[in-house]
């Protein structure tokens, strides 16, 4: 017994790198898919926490600042100041006589025609510019007034959009709802097909043709139509695009994964497996599947972008995800219409995008070489 | 012709690989040279460098692989040379023929067309010209018909058809030096007989001269002028065929010519039981067919068949590919549907279903011939090794079952600490001894064994046959041994059976079988098989 315990300890030590263990050694020696998975990472990371950070509300209106351009440094701009001190003196019913600024804070004279009623200085804080607007002095009469007021600093570093929110915020949350539809939608296809695909390459025969003919059937119905008939059963909802992408992709992956499981029930281990009497999900759980598993990893790189893309195409027709809410793809389809005047609109979110599936299909790319090398 | 200059001549060669355990030295700084006309074969086991020595002198090493040296053809130095020029000489003037002739041709276009193109590029003739070269070529490859052959595809051409296909395009543009890696290895004996007396009647009337690569002892003895051995990427003996074979100096070359597997099986004592007979065992596949394409073609892979396996006996089933000898093992296991009567013990097992022959399924086990495809590369060896016991003894606890994993490894020879490596950090002999311990762990009566050693290197076949005979005694083992390779099955089996086409051709005590072979079948098989056995009763 004290035999077999120094074997068993020897064990421990000698621990072979596993299958996983390969790949992810040569995964670390590709330069351009660990930096794109690093980058993935942080996109994750940003996308998740930055909305917290950012000090803007994705769903914030800012009147005075519409289709401001993207700056690093604070707003408003001097210029800026005078317009929306005009809008403020519009709204207050008084007549602009002269201001100046003074560091942080401006000082204003108005007059009227009547007298001013104090409270009117609410309109000053009301204003995206400015704040703590305080009454400086009156006069007797009361039609003339000093009003003075703190410049409101903000930054947008990526401007605002047609209603003056902020693209920063605005972008980031888009990169929540994109990067959590493709993760979830491409996880749902996965897990269906694999399934589906894989007991279908396996039991082989009769099973496997009807199987495979009713994916067909599925493939020839068209996509719009049957998300559209989705929609007016259930009415919109979230949750159901990850179903309608879903249901549709896991058509190819099923495909995929059933050739895949075809040529690896005539491998030998699984007539191994057969001739010592293992039960037929026992192979699919033990034999098949694991070894699908090279494929289906590399696949699902490839489908995340294709469901990101899928569902920008569903929002740009309405179907997706409704206003305040936001995807990096309705971004992009607002940021198209307004190419010429506001470009910025166009450009963050597109590379927001195209930055993602970059580095997933680096990722992707890298994964094919880690786990299927030829020169093994 | 010996004392001609040498031609070709490799000069501190060294090859290396990078991995991710760091660089790997596949060739250690070797020289050889070959001289016009001449044949040298280089003899080595599996993992001794001699592929990489000639693919780094083609310039074919995979990408992480580098050389250093010189590569002397004619005065040149083919290491160094830029693709466009090495292209100029390889294919034309050094041309190669692969092992594998299933994959080497292009499944999608017709023989003929992947014969003219070549002969087109290299020697611009025109369509007409070049299809009449063809044509000349495969005459003088003896294929049959070469006129309808021009314009078959590979999948229509056995093995052996393929391989000469595969030599006639090597000899399209009349090589100085043919490198040949191993090229019938993957043939069956008669076929591999015909082929090497091609290459060496080639030879005669093309003069160039050949470079054999071979794990294969017999077929240098035949072939050869002079035998370069290498072993773990060096040279470690060189000579004339003749002084090679009658006084080796090397220990290693010693072992490669002794490792021919010796020893025979005696019968099992008289009157023992009968544990597994098929008695008209007839199994059939349907070609084609189907909805819309007419009847199927009926193939009667395995026609009425009586076998009957004693306990402690072994059977060798033998035959060329395609004779039905893996089907009839299957069969018998119940793999394959088949009609007849299968019976093991006294029980009629032919008709039971999938779960009643589940129990059974521990008593009758099959061990395959590939090492490489018959353990899934995604488990542990000890998960491999006890996964019959998931099945059959589901109330063992996960130590029980690891504890039996050791034993079972340590009976065939494996250190049990490797057990939580993956297949593919083992050598094929390393690799088979899993299978064996995969099945003998579920301590079964009757085992099949398909083609257990073909795959494997001549030293290490005779340990793995040494291995099954051991195994055999300790556990009063049955089994029905099936193989191409006749020499294995005269150590193993003690009771042979001839096949050929689905039918058997003659069978018989293995002695008698051997000394006086009653049919011209047999014949044909021994006599291609019988230098190997000639040199082992010299060695």
């Amino acid at each position: 017994m004290t035999d077999l315990a120094a074997t068993a300890a020897r064990a421990e030590a000698t621990r072979g790198r596993s299958f996983w263990g390969d790949a992810w050694a040569r995964l670390k020696a590709n330069r351009a898919a660990m930096v794109s998975l690093i980058y993935l990472g942080l996109m994750a990371v940003v996308c998740i926490a930055g909305p917290w950070f950012v000090p803007h509300q994705y769903t914030t209106i800012y009147a005075d600042y519409v289709r401001t351009p993207p700056s690093l440094s604070a707003y408003p701009k001097p210029e800026m100041i005078e317009t929306a001190l005009a809008d403020v003196m519009k709204r207050m019913r008084v007549d602009l006589k002269e201001w100046h600024q003074e560091g942080e804070r401006i000082f204003v004279t108005v007059t009227s025609s009547r007298e001013i009623d104090e409270r009117n200085t609410r309109y000053v804080d009301r204003s995206d510019t400015f704040d703590d607007a305080r009454v400086e002095e009156k006069s007797a009469d009361g039609k003339t007034m000093v009003i003075s007021a703190a410049i409101k600093q903000q930054y947008f570093l990526f401007g605002t959009d047609n209603t003056g929110r902020d693209m920063l915020s605005r972008t980031l949350m888009a990169g929540r709802v994109s990067l959590a539809i493709g993760l979830l939608a491409g996880v749902v296809a996965v897990v269906i097909g694999v399934i589906y695909g894989a007991t279908a390459g396996f039991l082989g025969g009769r099973a496997d043709e009807i199987m495979m003919r009713i994916v067909d059937v599925l493939y020839s119905l068209p996509f719009i139509f049957f998300v559209i008939m989705l929609v007016v059963f259930f009415g919109r909802n979230f949750v159901l695009m990850f179903l309608a992408v879903g249901a549709v992709l896991w058509l190819d992956m099923a495909r995929i994964v059933r050739g895949q499981a075809l040529s690896i029930r005539r491998q030998e281990y699984v007539q191994a497996a057969e001739a010592l009497g293992v039960s037929r999900t026992g192979i699919l759980a033990r034999h098949i599947v694991p070894n699908l598993l090279g494929v289906v990893v590399i696949y699902m790189t490839l489908l995340v972008p294709q469901v990101i893309i899928l569902e920008s195409f569903l929002s740009f027709l309405g179907l997706g995800v409704q206003e305040p809410m936001t995807s990096w793809g309705v971004l992009i389809s607002v940021g198209a219409k307004n190419i010429g005047t506001a470009n910025w609109l166009l450009l963050f979110p597109a590379l927001f995008l195209v930055s993602t599936l970059f580095a997933l299909n680096f990722v992707g790319d890298g994964l094919r070489d880690a786990l299927d090398p030829k020169d093994r | 012709m010996a004392d001609a200059a040498p031609i070709l001549s490799v000069k501190d060669l060294r090859v290396g690989f990078r991995t991710l355990d760091g660089r790997v030295d596949a060739v250690r700084g070797i020289n050889l040279n070959v001289k016009a006309g001449e044949t040298v074969a280089i003899v080595g086991e599996s993992g001794s460098g001699k592929s990489q020595t000639m693919m780094a002198a083609m310039g074919l090493l995979a990408s992480n692989g580098s050389a250093t040296g010189t590569v002397d053809y004619r005065g040149r130095n083919l290491l160094g040379l830029p693709k466009s020029e090495l292209n100029k000489i390889r294919g034309s003037k050094i041309s190669m023929i692969f092992q594998e002739p299933m994959t080497s041709l292009d499944p999608l276009y017709t023989i003929g067309s992947q014969l003219i193109e070549p002969i087109r590029r290299h020697r611009g003739l025109n369509a007409k010209d070049a299809h009449a070269e063809a044509l000349r070529l495969l005459e003088l490859v003896r294929i049959p018909e070469p006129r309808r052959r021009l314009r078959s595809y590979p999948y229509e051409m056995s093995g052996g058809q393929r391989q000469r296909v595969m030599i006639a395009m090597a000899l399209a543009n009349d090589p100085d030096i043919l490198i040949a890696d191993e090229p019938t290895t993957a043939l069956d004996v008669t076929v591999q007989a015909q082929i090497l007396k091609l290459l060496a009647d080639l030879q005669k009337k093309l003069g160039m001269a050949i470079v054999f690569i071979t794990h294969d002892l017999g077929i240098v003895r035949r072939l050869a002028d002079r035998v370069y051995v290498m072993r773990s990427g060096e040279v470690v003996e060189e000579g004339a065929t003749q002084a090679i074979f009658s006084t080796p100096k090397h220990d290693y070359t010693k072992m490669l010519l002794a490792a021919e597997p010796t020893g025979h099986k005696a019968p099992p004592p008289p009157g023992a039981p009968i544990v597994l007979e098929g008695r008209g065992v007839e199994v059939t596949f349907e070609i084609g067919g189907g909805f819309l394409a007419g009847d199927p073609m009926i193939l009667r892979a395995v026609d009425k068949i009586s076998v009957a396996l004693r306990q402690q006996q072994t059977i060798g089933i033998v035959g060329e590919s395609g004779s039905g000898k893996s089907t009839l093992g299957r069969a018998l296991l119940r793999l394959l549907p088949s009609t007849g009567v299968i019976r093991f013990g006294m029980k009629d097992i032919a008709k039971l279903d999938r779960e009643d022959m589940r129990p059974l399924r521990r008593e009758l086990q099959l061990v395959f011939q590939d090492p490489f495809g018959s353990l899934s590369p995604r488990m542990t060896v000890g998960q491999i090794v006890t996964e019959g016991l998931l099945v059959h003894e589901p109330g063992l606890s996960r130590a029980d079952r690891d504890r039996r994993a050791i034993e079972a490894l340590r009976e065939v020879g494996l250190d049990p600490a490797m057990r939580n490596r993956y297949p593919h950090e083992f050598s094929g002999g390393q690799r088979q001894r899993i299978a064996i311990a995969r099945a003998m762990i579920l301590k079964p009566r009757v085992v099949v064994l398909d083609e257990p050693t073909s795959a494997l290197d001549r030293s290490v076949q005779k340990q793995i046959v040494e291995l099954l005979r051991d195994l055999q005694q300790a556990h009063e083992l049955s089994y029905l041994f099936i193989s191409h390779d006749l020499s294995v099955v005269r150590a193993m089996a003690d009771y042979i059976i001839v096949m050929k086409e689905g039918r058997i051709v003659e069978q018989g005590e293995t002695e008698a079988i051997f000394d006086h072979p009653a049919e011209d079948y047999t014949r044909t098989l021994m006599a291609a098989a019988v230098d190997e056995t000639r040199f082992r009763a010299a060695g």
